[in-house]
C-alpha cells in the first residue's frame, strides 16, 4: 500500500463517474500489450477514484508513444513539442493553480530531449504530477537506444552495443530535490492506481517513474515480472537517504513511494509574493508616474 | 527636426565606472529642465573593463536621432580623445581629463582641461569623478544648478551617507568650470515657453514596451536573461506581482515560450522577451503555437549576430527569422515598433492581434530604441483598447469543437475549468474536435484555415493604422523602411525638402503580412524605392521584390550602430542625382540606374 502523508485538499466538487466516462472517442494508437495501456487504465482509475470533474484536469505531453496519452483522455490537454512538456505545464499550474495538471511522457522526452527542465521543475515544487512512462527505449522512431537503456544495448543505432551507462530517473530526481517520488510498474495496476492517485494529492512536484514495456522494440516484460518487488516496509519515505539507498540497488527492482516530503509550492510562494507586495488602486498610470520627469 | 540641438558624447572605460550613469543624470537634468533629451551608448559586452560611450542630443524641440557630429566631447581618458576627437564639429569643444589624456592640436575646436583625478582626490572621493564631470557639464550646458541637485538627489538619494559626497562632488565640478574654464556657458539651450510644465516622460524603449504590455492586460511573462532584452524582465519582475500578475526567470528560452504557451492556453495573456539567440530557439515552439492556434506576444529585441556577435550592438537582421522561421509553413504575425514611444502602443496591438486571431506574434524590437533613454509625450492611457479572445461559450447547447472551421479561421476558444470545453492543444495536425487526424482533406482545411487567419490579419492595418507616412507624397523618390532607422530618415527628408529634394517616406509596421494595398499604392507613384535597413543581405528590401515584383534599391548597413542622417541624405542625393543626371556631364559612361541594387 502507498502511504499518504495528507488527506485529499482539492477544493473542486466531486463527481462520480465511472471510469469509462474519463475515456475520449479517441482510440489509443499503441501496439497490442504496449505497457502504456496499463497506464492509462491505472490513470483513468486513479482520477476515477479521486473523483476529480473532467474540467478540471489539463494533461501535458511532449513528443512519443506514451506523449500520445493526452487525447485518450476525456480532460483538457495539450500535446506540445518534444521535451517541453514541463515546462509548458508550470506556465499553465502558475496561470491557473486551481487545475490540476499532470504531466506525461517517456524516458526519451523526459530524460534526453527534456532533461534541462526537469531539475528545475523539481526545484520550484511546481504543483504538478510527471509521470514518465519508461521504456528504456525509443519506439515512436522505431528502437534506438534512449537515456535509460541498458549499457551495450544493441539496436540499428547503435550495432555494434551502446557504449553511455543508463540514467537512474530515481536517483536523479531524488538528488535533485524531489518532494515526492516513486515508481510503479504497468503490470501492477492496483499498486500503479494508488502511487497515481498519491502523486496527484501531493501538494508540490511528484514525480512517478513507471516501467512500461515496448513490446515492439524492447519487450523487458519478464525481465521486470522476475526482479521487481514492493519496498520493504522498513523503509521510511520521509528518509531521503534510505531512498537513495533502495533506488540505487542493483539487485532489486523496488516499486512503490521511495520519499515524500512537505514544502512550499511555487505558486503558493509566488501567491504570498504576489500579496507581499500587491497594491491597492496600483496600476499602469502609477507605473508610468515613476518615469515622469 | 529641432531648430537648435546640441550633442555631447562622453567616453571613458567602464572599470573606471560611471560613464553611463554621468550621460544618463545628465541627459535627465536637461529632461527635467523642459529640454528634448534623445540618448544612445556603446557599452562593451564585458561587465567591467571595455570602452564606454554615452550619447545625448539635447534640444528645447523633439529630437529625432543620435546626431552626427558631435557639440561637445567629453573624454575620460586617451582613448576617447584619440576615438572621437575627429567628430567633433567645427567650432566645438573638447573637456578631458588633464590627468589621464592629452588634447591634441584640433583646429577650430576649444579644448578645456579638467583635473578630474585631483579634484576626487581633493574633496577625498575618488569614485565621484562622473558626479565632478556632471557639475561641470551642467556648468558649460548653463543649465538650472536647482534641477540637477533635484535630479542627483533622486537619482542618488537611496545612501543617504552618499548623497552629501556626491552633492560635494557636483558642486566642485560646477565652481571648477565657473572659475577656470568659462565664466560664461558656452551653450544655451532655452526650453520653450511652458515646457517644463509638460506632461513627458524619461523612459528607454523596454521600460515602454513594458508598461505597455502591463497597460495591454499581460499578466504572465517567462523569460531568460538576454541582453539587450533582460531589463524587460527585470521591470515585470518588479511591477508584475503587484498588479496580480506572474513572472518566471525560466532555465532556457524554449521553457519561457513554452510557460508562455501554457499560460496562455489557460486564459492569461502572456508575452516572453528575448533576443535572435533565444528567438532562434523558440522556433519549434512558435510553430507548436501556430499549429495550436494558442495566443501569445514573443518580443526580440535585436542585436547584431551571427550567433554571439555583437551583443550590445543594434541589427535589424532577424526579420527573415521572424517571417520565415520554423518547420513547414508556419503563418504568423510580425509587428516592428518605431521608437521608444511607439513600443508602448504596438505592444498593444500585439496582444490584441495575438489574441483576436489566436496566433504567435513576434514583436521586432531593437537594441538602438530598446536601451536609449529618450523624453517623450506621456502615454495616452485613453488611447488603451483590449480586444478579448473569443471563448466558447459552455451555455450555447453546440458540441464544442476547438478547431472548428470557419470564414474567418478564427473558432472559438474555451479554457480549462469550462465543464463540456475539454479538447487537446493538438501538434498533430488534427481534426475539428482536436483529435489527430491526417486526411488531405482536413490538412487542407486546417492549412488554408491557419493562413487565412493571418491573411485576414492584414486588415487591422488601416483599422490600427500600422504604419506612419510623411514627407512629400507628390515624390518621385519613396522610402520603405522599419523600425527605430525611422528616426535620422525622417531628419535627412528634411533636409533633403530644404535642398528641393521631395521624399515621400511609408513605415509599416506589421512587416507580416504585408499589406498589398498601402504598399502597391505607395509604390506605383514613385520612380525610385529606396530601402535602408540595418542588415546585410537588404531583408525588407528582398521581401518588398519578392511580393511586389519590384525592383528596389537596397541601401544597407551593419556594422552595429543606428544610421547617421548624413548617410541617408547622401543616398536620397545619390538616388536623385541617378534621376536626374546633370546635362552637361559627359554622358557616355554616365550610370544613370541607381548602383545598390539587390540582386534579382
Amino acid at each position: 500500500m502507498v502511504m499518504t502523508l495528507e488527506q485529499p485538499r482539492f477544493t473542486y466538487e466531486p463527481v462520480n463517474l465511472s471510469p469509462s466516462d474519463y475515456k475520449s472517442d479517441v482510440p489509443p494508437v499503441w501496439c497490442p500489450g504496449c505497457g502504456d495501456y496499463g497506464v492509462l487504465a491505472s490513470f483513468i482509475k486513479a482520477i476515477a477514484e479521486l473523483h476529480i470533474p473532467r474540467e478540471q484536469l489539463t494533461i501535458v505531453s511532449g513528443i512519443g508513444c506514451s506523449s500520445r496519452f493526452p487525447a485518450f483522455v476525456e480532460a483538457y490537454g495539450i500535446h506540445g513539442t518534444h521535451g517541453r512538456a514541463l515546462p509548458i505545464a508550470t506556465g499553465l499550474k502558475m496561470a491557473r493553480p486551481d487545475l490540476i495538471v499532470v504531466t506525461v511522457g517517456g524516458d526519451g522526452d523526459a530524460f534526453s530531449i527534456g532533461m534541462g527542465h526537469l531539475p528545475h521543475a523539481i526545484r520550484r515544487n511546481i504543483d504538478i504530477t510527471y509521470i514518465v512512462m519508461d521504456n528504456e527505449i525509443y519506439g515512436l522512431t522505431k528502437g534506438q537506444p534512449s537515456p535509460t537503456s541498458p549499457i551495450g544495448i544493441e539496436k540499428k543505432a547503435s550495432p555494434y552495443g551502446t557504449l553511455d551507462r543508463p540514467i537512474n530517473p530515481l536517483q536523479l530526481a531524488l538528488a535533485a530535490g524531489a518532494t515526492w517520488v516513486g515508481r510503479g510498474f504497468s503490470s501492477k495496476p492496483k499498486e500503479l492506481t494508488e502511487l497515481i492517485k498519491a502523486a496527484i494529492q501531493h501538494k508540490g512536484f511528484s514525480f512517478l517513474q513507471v516501467i512500461s514495456p515496448c513490446v515492439t522494440f524492447y519487450d523487458t516484460y519478464d525481465q521486470f515480472k522476475a526482479i521487481t518487488k514492493p519496498l520493504p516496509a522498513e523503509h521510511d519515505p520521509r528518509d531521503r537517504a534510505s531512498a537513495l539507498k533502495y533506488a540505487m540497488d542493483t539487485q532489486n527492482f523496488y516499486l512503490g513511494l521511495f520519499y515524500q516530503e512537505e514544502g512550499t509550492t511555487f505558486d503558493e510562494g509566488y501567491a504570498a509574493l504576489r500579496a507581499r507586495v500587491a497594491t491597492p488602486n496600483y496600476g499602469v498610470r502609477e507605473i508610468m508616474n515613476k518615469y515622469r520627469r | 527636426m529641432p531648430d537648435h540641438s546640441l550633442t555631447v558624447r562622453v567616453g571613458g572605460d567602464s572599470a573606471a565606472g560611471g560613464i553611463v550613469t554621468t550621460g544618463e543624470i545628465f541627459a535627465r537634468i536637461a529632461a527635467y529642465a523642459g529640454l528634448e533629451v534623445y540618448t544612445t551608448r556603446t557599452i562593451p559586452a564585458e561587465i567591467k573593463g571595455g570602452h564606454v560611450m554615452f550619447q545625448a542630443r539635447i534640444a528645447p524641440t523633439e529630437v529625432w536621432s543620435q546626431g552626427d557630429d558631435l557639440d561637445m566631447l567629453v573624454a575620460f581618458d586617451q582613448e576617447s580623445v584619440e576615438r572621437y576627437a575627429a567628430l567633433i564639429r567645427p567650432g566645438g569643444i573638447l573637456v578631458y581629463n588633464a590627468n589621464d589624456s592629452q588634447a591634441p592640436t584640433l583646429e577650430n575646436v576649444t579644448a578645456y582641461a579638467l583635473p578630474l583625478n585631483d579634484l576626487a582626490k581633493n574633496i577625498n572621493f575618488q569614485r565621484g569623478r562622473n558626479i565632478i564631470m556632471i557639475g561641470a557639464l551642467v556648468k558649460l550646458f548653463d543649465l538650472p544648478r536647482a534641477v540637477a541637485t533635484a535630479v542627483i538627489e533622486k537619482q542618488l538619494g537611496r545612501r543617504k551617507d552618499l548623497l552629501e559626497q556626491n552633492l560635494l562632488a557636483f558642486k566642485t565640478g560646477y565652481d571648477y568650470v565657473e572659475q577656470h574654464i568659462t565664466a560664461t556657458a558656452p551653450y544655451r539651450l532655452q526650453p520653450r515657453a511652458g515646457a517644463e510644465k509638460e506632461e513627458r516622460l524619461v523612459v528607454s524603449g523596454n521600460q515602454a514596451l513594458a508598461m505597455g504590455a502591463i497597460a495591454a492586460g499581460c499578466r504572465f511573462f517567462a523569460g531568460y536573461p538576454i541582453t539587450p532584452a533582460s531589463d524587460i524582465m527585470e521591470f515585470l519582475a518588479a511591477e508584475l506581482p503587484r498588479v496580480g500578475g506572474t513572472m518566471i526567470q525560466a532555465e532556457d528560452e524554449m521553457a519561457a515560450l513554452a510557460m508562455v504557451l501554457g499560460a496562455s492556453y489557460g486564459g492569461l495573456r502572456a508575452m516572453t522577451a528575448t533576443s535572435g539567440p533565444g528567438l532562434a530557439l523558440m522556433q519549434e515552439l512558435l510553430a507548436h503555437a501556430t499549429m495550436t492556434e494558442i495566443p501569445a506576444v514573443i518580443v526580440d529585441v535585436q542585436r547584431a549576430g551571427p550567433s554571439t556577435g555583437m551583443p550590445t550592438k543594434v541589427t535589424q537582421g532577424d526579420l527573415r527569422m521572424s517571417v520565415f522561421g520554423a518547420n513547414d509553413d508556419a503563418p504568423r504575425i510580425v509587428l516592428a515598433p518605431v521608437s521608444v514611444e511607439d513600443n508602448f502602443y504596438q505592444i498593444i496591438n500585439a496582444f490584441n492581434l495575438a489574441e483576436k486571431y489566436q496566433v504567435p506574434v513576434i514583436f521586432l524590437s531593437d537594441q538602438d530604441m530598446s536601451v536609449r533613454v529618450q523624453t517623450i509625450p506621456a502615454f495616452d492611457l485613453s488611447r488603451v483598447q483590449l480586444e478579448p479572445r473569443l471563448l466558447w461559450d459552455p451555455n450555447s447547447g453546440e458540441k464544442f469543437q476547438r478547431y472548428k472551421d470557419t470564414p474567418s479561421g478564427v473558432s472559438p476558444m474555451s479554457l480549462p475549468g469550462m465543464k463540456g470545453g475539454q479538447y487537446v492543444a493538438e501538434g498533430l495536425e488534427h481534426n475539428a474536435e482536436g483529435a489527430p487526424n491526417y486526411d488531405l482533406q482536413q490538412r487542407t482545411i486546417n492549412m488554408e484555415k491557419r493562413a487565412r487567419k493571418v491573411r485576414l490579419a492584414v486588415q487591422e492595418v488601416e483599422r490600427l493604422k500600422l504604419y506612419e507616412r510623411f514627407g512629400d507624397d507628390h515624390a518621385e523618390i519613396g522610402i520603405i523602411g522599419w523600425g527605430s532607422t525611422i528616426g535620422p530618415v525622417r531628419e535627412a527628408v528634411e533636409q533633403a525638402r530644404a535642398e528641393g529634394i521631395p521624399v515621400a517616406v511609408l513605415y509599416p509596421k506589421m512587416l507580416y503580412p504585408l499589406s498589398h494595398s498601402l504598399i502597391e499604392e505607395f509604390i506605383a507613384r514613385r520612380k525610385a524605392i529606396l530601402v535602408p535597413e540595418l542588415n546585410y543581405v537588404g531583408q525588407l528590401a528582398r521581401m518588398i521584390q519578392a511580393e511586389f515584383w519590384r525592383e528596389v534599391i537596397s541601401f544597407r548597413q551593419f556594422g552595429g550602430i543606428p544610421f547617421r542622417t548624413r548617410d541617408i541624405f547622401d543616398e536620397i542625393k545619390r538616388v536623385h542625382a541617378s534621376l536626374h543626371p546633370a546635362r552637361r556631364q559627359a554622358p557616355a559612361r554616365q550610370k544613370t540606374t541607381p548602383r545598390r541594387r539587390v540582386r534579382r
